[in-house]
C-alpha cells in the first residue's frame, strides 16, 4: 500500500470510513460524478478502448501531457456501478505523474471495501479497468523517453 | 394476500400461465395494495438507487440470493430473513421487473420459486418498458414493515438440475441459451462481456442453441404465444410434454428460458440447470461438443 498516491489513498479511506450500505452510496455519488468526455475525444470512438472485463459498455481513454496523466471515460446511465468505479479511477489518477500512476497497486479495486457490498465478479471489471488504463499510459509514453 | 391477476391482456390470455404476468398499466393500477409487493431485481447493483417503482424493493440476486461462501442459493432460513427483511408474506403477490429484458428478474423469479412461494409474477417489458412509457420513478427508499416470512426448505428437485442429472438427461431436450459464438466454442462468455470461469468451450451434446433474447420483443416484452412456439417447438424441435433442461453460463439467462418454457408455453418438466457452462466447461471428462451444430450424445 506504499505505494498509493494520495489522491486514491483518500478515496479508499473514505470509503472505508463507512459502514457497507453507505458505501454503495458514495459508489452512486462517485457514477454521478463522471463527467462527459471531452469534445476533443467525444467524436474519437477510435481513441477510446473498451473494457471487456466491464458488463456495461464502458470506454476509458488515458492521455499523458508531459509527465502528466489524465483519465477519461464514458459509460451509460443505466450502468451506475460501472460508472463508479471509473470515475474512482479518473478522478485518482488524473493529475499523477506516470510513475505514480503506473505504481498503483493492480489490487487498488479490492482494498476499497466494496467486494461483499458489490460481489467480487463486479470487482474484477474494476480490476479490468485499472490494468487497462495502465497499459494505455506504458503505451502513450513508450518511446517518448 | 394476493391480489387479482391482469386478465385484461389479450396477449396473456394465449400464454399456459397467463397469471405469471402482469403489464405496466396493471403495475400502475395495483401499486399501493394491500397484499402487493414489487420487487427490482438487476444485473446493476447500484441502478435501483439511481431510481426505482415507487415502493419497491431492491433484491440482488449477487449478495442476496447467492450464499456468499458456497456455490449455492440462500437456504431456508436465508430466505426467510431475506423476505421478512423485504416486507415479504407468504400468501403475497409478488411482482419483478428488472433491467435487461427482465434477464435477473426472471432469475430471482425462478429462486423465488425453489423455495414454492406461490404467487411470483414478472412485470411484462420490465424497468426499460416502464421507463420509455415516461411512468414514474423515485430515489425514496422505501421502509418495509418486517414480516415473519417462515422457513420454508427450498424443493431442488423439481426445477433445478444438477450436472449429474444432465449426464442422467442426455438423450431428451436440452436447451443452450447462449450467445452463437459461446455454443460453437469460439469462446467461454457472452461476446462483451468478462472471459470467466470454464476451462473449455463448447456445448453440451445434442443441445439446440436458442439464445434466450430470442423471447423478446424489441419493446422488451415477451413474444406473444405464437411467435414463441415457432421459436421453441418449430424452431429447436420440443414436443409438447418434452422434459427439458436449459443452461446457460450461470443459470441466469437460462432462468429466462426457463420462465418462458414452463409459464408461457406451460411445459412441466422444465428444468434449469444452473451449474451451466461454468460447471460443465471446468468438469472432468464430461462431454463436449464444439461447432454449431448440436451433435450426437455420446454412446455409454
Amino acid at each position: 500500500m506504499t505505494d498509493l498516491p494520495a489522491s486514491l489513498a483518500e478515496i479508499r479511506d473514505d470509503f472505508l470510513a463507512l459502514p457497507e450500505p453507505q458505501r454503495l452510496q458514495l459508489l452512486l455519488e462517485f457514477a454521478n460524478e463522471l463527467p462527459e468526455l471531452p469534445e476533443r475525444l467525444a467524436g474519437h470512438p477510435e481513441l477510446q478502448e473498451r473494457v471487456a472485463e466491464c458488463q456495461s459498455p464502458v470506454y476509458i481513454v488515458l492521455e499523458v501531457d508531459g509527465d502528466t496523466v489524465a483519465m477519461h471515460a464514458t459509460a451509460p446511465r443505466e450502468a451506475p456501478t460501472t460508472r463508479g468505479f471509473a470515475s474512482i479511477l479518473a478522478q485518482g489518477l488524473t493529475g499523477l505523474s506516470v510513475a505514480d500512476a503506473l505504481a498503483v497497486p493492480d489490487d487498488f479495486p479490492q482494498s476499497l471495501g466494496l467486494t461483499r457490498a458489490v460481489s467480487p465478479l463486479r470487482i474484477a471489471g474494476m480490476t479490468g479497468m485499472l490494468l487497462r488504463a495502465k497499459r494505455q499510459i506504458r503505451a502513450r509514453t513508450a518511446g517518448a523517453a | 394476500m394476493s391480489v387479482a391477476a391482469d386478465d385484461r391482456q389479450q396477449k396473456f390470455a394465449g400464454y399456459a400461465h397467463p397469471d405469471r404476468l402482469v403489464s405496466t398499466q396493471w403495475l400502475a393500477d395495483h401499486l399501493g395494495e394491500p397484499g402487493l409487493v414489487v420487487v427490482e431485481s438487476d444485473e446493476d447493483v447500484l441502478l435501483y438507487e439511481t431510481g426505482h417503482i415507487p415502493g419497491a424493493v431492491k433484491v440482488d440476486w449477487h449478495t442476496e440470493l447467492n450464499d456468499p461462501v458456497i456455490r449455492d442459493y440462500v437456504d431456508g432460513e436465508g430466505f426467510a430473513a431475506l423476505l421478512s427483511r423485504k416486507g415479504i408474506s407468504r400468501d403475497d403477490t409478488v411482482v419483478i421487473y428488472g433491467d435487461k429484458n427482465n434477464w435477473w428478474a426472471a432469475y430471482a423469479l425462478w429462486v423465488f420459486s425453489l423455495f414454492g412461494h406461490r404467487d411470483v409474477r414478472l412485470l411484462d417489458g420490465g424497468r426499460d418498458l416502464w421507463i420509455a412509457e415516461g411512468r414514474p420513478l423515485t430515489t425514496d427508499a422505501p421502509v418495509p414493515s418486517p414480516t415473519e416470512y417462515p422457513v420454508i426448505e427450498r424443493d431442488d428437485t423439481v426445477l433445478r438440475a444438477y450436472k449429474d442429472d444432465v449426464l442422467a438427461h442426455l438423450g431428451n431436450p436440452l436447451i443452450d441459451v447462449r450467445s452463437p459464438e459461446e455454443f460453437d466454442g469460439s469462446r467461454t462468455s457472452a461476446p462483451a462481456y468478462p472471459e470467466e470461469g470454464a476451462l473449455r468451450a463448447g456445448h453440451i451434446p445434442s443441445a439446440q442453441n436458442v439464445p434466450w433474447a430470442k423471447a423478446v420483443a424489441a419493446d422488451g416484452t415477451f413474444r406473444p404465444r405464437a411467435e414463441l412456439e415457432e421459436i421453441y417447438l418449430a424452431g429447436a424441435g420440443l414436443t409438447p410434454g418434452a422434459d427439458v433442461i436449459a443452461y446457460c453460463r450461470i443459470g441466469e439467462r437460462s432462468a429466462h428460458t426457463w420462465f418462458v418454457l414452463q409459464h408461457l408455453l406451460g411445459f412441466e418438466n422444465v428444468r434449469n440447470y444452473d451449474g451451466s457452462w461454468t460447471e460443465w466447461g471446468s468438469a472432468v471428462r464430461v462431454p463436449i461438443v464444439t461447432g454449431a451444430e448440436p451433435g450426437a450424445v455420446p454412446v455409454r
